[in-house]
């Protein structure tokens, strides 16, 4: 498996999109090394759009901008776009179904150090509530590139979620990405471990450790799709493995966790351990420390599910 | 598009008593800012916009958003006599399953550009649309109306700091600067003066005019841009509930519903200035649309 930072491949990945697709309008405020929008502007200055240190007008301009046959593409941290410019997302975008597409990066607490300003662990609750919007949120360059594609191929909002640090590869040559549906990255009946973003790699490096060491087969369906959610998957999990585990880099309230429980209570008999941020601002650390901490870690997937099977 | 002014101002007479018909007919809305801004939106439909009612989505059309949302009334009066819809539709304002809601709704009335309501949003949306136009080296212009109070909203000052920096002469700018807003009068609740100094301290080229003297709108709205390079600010003084003798000036005409004796007041007064201009109206016929009295409390 090999890590790459999926900022600096996607910031690649979209400079080579504007040739493809001259609607494509790139808007920025202020972060374009950190989201690497910059990569477009050194190609297409003429459409790339820096708005400054205010993301409520960057949304508006979007809207504006499709309003006029665009493809705006709007940048910028998960926290800013989810809750600075919540509104202007909401009524501005999403009620008027604007084909309008946002690139977030630092979604969750990959920023570390940086603090608790800065990490994300809302956004995903927040943009899932909002109707029209569908929620992506890739788990490595091959799944953020086909996300990519997809959003762009679909009409209306998207809200794409990218972390801040390395990802490691975990999408097989075959694997497909598709809005509104789960892929399957391992096969199982044991338990089944539901993942987003780039928790996809803790959950099939637990898959293969619970397979070497205890001999159980566990299911991971990676949701990279959380808006939509792949509800067929889910309950194809909670009916034929029983007990499900999720895994992701956001409270535990509103997300991925929240949304698979919202099918299980309503349908299926099933267990669901959530793991993810335990409703509480992080701490001060590096991103691997803070990790730890949240128990967003293989071997605390390995427990749970070990835990949940045994139960 | 009507040049003459007398017919531009029986046009507003005919829009303020098409108004009234609406706001009695619905029982509920926002009286007070669409008196004020009405005038402004009168010469707009029929003077300024390059627009074909027959054709909403004409793509070289001029681009016009309300940003204060809540004098949807006014807009649909107006956009009514200028053939967006007819009149049968423009009297279930606000009524169970109407098309004219509370706030503008793109998506369900022909010719709303955009979909309204929550103040702040509308400059950005402009800029959006005045910067498209720019890439693509197309003519139209995009005109945007914001009541003053709404200027409070931080967003807009966003919104002005860009359209300057991308020299948006295409770009409109018109402010309903009738001093009121829900709690009271403006420099009360949210001092803005100078209002004209921190418009073109962030850039834009400024005039204020008499958002009630049609002439003066119009011959305005002719000059624009009014400086190359440069986005253009109207700041319109106007009288929240101009024309209705007991809401002009008065804060309590917000968002207050028409019924009772200040309906029928109301109603003459706008059938007296109608008959002024030659029209003669049959003051009950309000009585006789379909349209009900709701929310009597």
């Amino acid at each position: 498996m090999a890590k790459q930072s999926m900022r600096i491949e996607y910031g690649k990945y979209l400079a080579g999109l504007g040739a493809k697709n001259k609607d494509i309008i790139v808007l920025e405020a202020d972060l374009k090394e950190s989201t690497q929008s910059m990569q477009f502007q050194n190609v297409y200055p003429e459409r790339y759009i820096e708005v400054g240190i205010a993301e409520q007008n960057m949304v508006g301009i979007a809207a504006g901008l499709s309003l006029s046959g665009k493809i705006p593409i709007a940048h910028s941290f998960a926290t800013f776009i989810s809750m600075r410019a919540c509104e202007q997302v909401r009524t501005t975008i999403a009620y008027t179904k604007m084909n309008v597409k946002f690139l977030v990066t630092h979604g969750g607490i990959s920023t570390g150090t940086a603090g608790t300003t800065h990490h994300a662990i809302e956004d995903i609750a927040i943009m899932r509530a909002i109707p029209n919007m569908t929620v992506l949120v890739p788990g490595d360059v091959r799944e953020m590139k086909q996300a990519v594609d997809a959003a762009l191929a679909h009409k209306g909002p998207v809200y794409i979620r990218l972390g801040a640090g390395d990802a490691e590869d975990v999408y097989g040559e075959k694997d497909r990405f598709a809005i509104g549906r789960a892929t399957l990255l391992r096969k199982g009946n044991d338990a089944s471990i539901i993942t987003t973003g780039t928790m996809a790699y803790e959950g099939v490096t637990a898959s293969d450790i619970l397979k070497s060491k205890y001999g159980l087969n566990v299911r991971v369906l990676q949701m990279a799709s959380v808006k939509p959610l792949d509800v067929k998957a889910v309950l194809k999990a909670a009916i034929e493995t029983g007990n499900i585990v999720t895994v992701e880099e956001h409270n535990i309230l509103g997300g991925l966790g929240g949304a698979v429980c919202e099918v299980v209570a309503e349908t299926a008999k099933a267990k669901v351990k959530r793991i993810g941020i335990q409703d509480c601002f992080s701490d001060i650390g590096s991103a691997a420390c803070l990790m730890k901490e949240e128990g967003l870690t293989v071997e605390n997937v390995v427990k749970s599910v070990r835990d949940l099977v045994r139960s | 598009m009507i040049n003459d002014i007398k017919k531009l101002q029986k046009l507003s007479a005919e829009a303020r008593h098409a108004i009234v018909d609406s706001l009695i007919c619905a029982g509920c809305g926002h009286p007070g800012g669409a008196f004020s801004s009405l005038d402004i939106m009168t010469v707009l439909f029929f003077n300024t916009l390059k627009i074909d009612p027959s054709n909403p989505k004409w793509d070289k059309r001029d681009r016009f958003i309300l940003s204060k949302g809540h004098s949807s009334v006014a807009l649909y009066s107006v956009m009514h006599l200028r053939g967006f819809f007819d009149r049968k539709t423009l009297l279930t304002f606000r009524q169970d399953n109407s098309i004219l809601g509370g706030h503008p709704d793109m998506h369900k009335v022909p010719g709303v550009e955009m979909s309204t309501g929550s103040l702040g949003h509308g400059l950005s949306v402009g800029v959006g649309m005045a910067l498209a136009a720019k890439l693509d080296k197309k003519r139209y212009r995009t005109f945007v109306l914001l009541g003053d109070g709404e200027t409070q909203e931080g967003s807009i000052w966003e919104a002005a700091m860009s359209a300057s920096h991308y020299k948006l002469d295409n770009l409109t700018a018109i402010v309903d600067r009738n001093r009121i807003q829900i709690d009271g009068f403006t420099e009360d609740v949210m001092s803005l003066e100078p209002y004209a100094a921190k418009w073109k301290a962030f850039g834009w080229a400024v005039k204020t005019i008499d958002g009630h003297d049609i002439h003066e709108i119009a011959a305005t709205l002719k000059e624009i841009p009014f400086k190359e390079r440069k986005p253009s600010l109207i700041i319109a003084d106007t009288v929240k509930g101009k024309g209705i003798s007991f809401m002009e000036n008065n804060p309590e005409w917000h968002g207050k519903a028409l019924k009772g004796d200040h309906a029928e007041i109301a109603k003459k007064e706008v059938c007296l200035k109608l008959k002024e201009h030659g029209k003669a109206i049959n003051e009950n016929r309000v009585r006789q649309v379909p349209g009900r009295a709701r929310r009597e409390k």
